[in-house]
């Protein structure tokens, strides 16, 4: 009875994210949301994974989203994290913030609030100390706009 | 108005990983945003910075898609007892400072 149920919720999470993966990477990209993103990481191009970006699938308040985005990296030698990028792709303006690691830190990972005017999706990007670039998406949907609180 | 709080372990062990939760208050004002069909003057924060002994340990460039009150939360590891200083830039040059020591044991 229980392997069954088991089973029965682990295709339902397979099937999900057959879905919102493809779905996310094959959005285009409003051109003032590619531009800035171009501003932050330049011309590199974004490879899927070794990132995880952590948001509520709805946020009630869009004012005061809770996001965490952590990049899969040891932070030893070469082998770290300079910086996370995050973008909204549907708010009047798409920057939401960079952030920067420095020698001192143990995990690149990153907690903080964000504002979403409408249901979108979130994107984050994580710049490599070899100069690669990682990204992640999230869907999220908002019940009140941050903009109006 | 713009009171820094910071949350960290006042002692931790050499090398061991700890989060540094960091909140300040602050309208976070984008000038955008419509309150009975008219828009407020713009005030952000736009830079964060917390140095570890002098040296840069984590930095933030808020935009407009930063919510009020801007909080940010990192995981740091030091080897010795270190002062963390942080600092928060508001665009029309204002600035916000807080401290804190961390022993490490």
């Amino acid at each position: 009875m229980t392997p069954a149920l088991l089973d029965r919720r682990s295709l339902f999470g397979a099937a999900l994210t057959l879905v919102t993966l493809p779905a996310g990477a094959a959005e285009s990209l409003k051109p003032e949301v590619d531009a800035a993103i171009r501003e932050q990481i330049g011309g590199v191009a974004a490879t899927e994974g070794g990132i995880a970006l952590r948001a509520p699938e709805t946020a009630e308040n869009g004012a005061f989203v809770p996001v965490t985005v952590s990049v899969h990296t040891a932070m030893t030698g070469g082998d770290r994290c300079r910086a996370i990028h995050l973008f909204a792709t549907n708010n009047p303006t798409p920057g939401i913030a960079s952030y920067s690691f420095g020698a001192g830190i143990a995990r690149a990972e990153v907690s903080a609030r964000v504002r979403l005017a409408e249901g979108q999706t979130l994107l984050a990007y994580a710049v490599m100390a070899d100069g690669s670039v990682r990204r992640a998406a999230a869907r999220i949907a908002v019940t009140t706009g941050g903009c109006l609180t | 108005m713009t009171t820094p709080r910071i949350r960290v372990p006042s002692s931790v062990k050499a090398g061991e990983a700890f989060e540094v939760r960091t909140l300040i208050d602050h309208p976070m004002e984008t000038g955008l945003r419509q309150q009975t069909g008219q828009t407020g003057p713009r005030r952000m924060i736009t830079r964060f910075e917390a140095h570890a002994d002098g040296e840069p340990l984590f930095a933030a460039d808020f935009r407009n898609g930063t919510s009020a009150n801007p909080y940010v939360a990192f995981i740091a590891r030091f080897t010795k007892t270190t002062t963390v200083t942080f600092l928060w830039q508001e665009e029309d040059g204002r600035e916000h400072r807080a401290s804190q020591s961390i022993t490490v044991a």
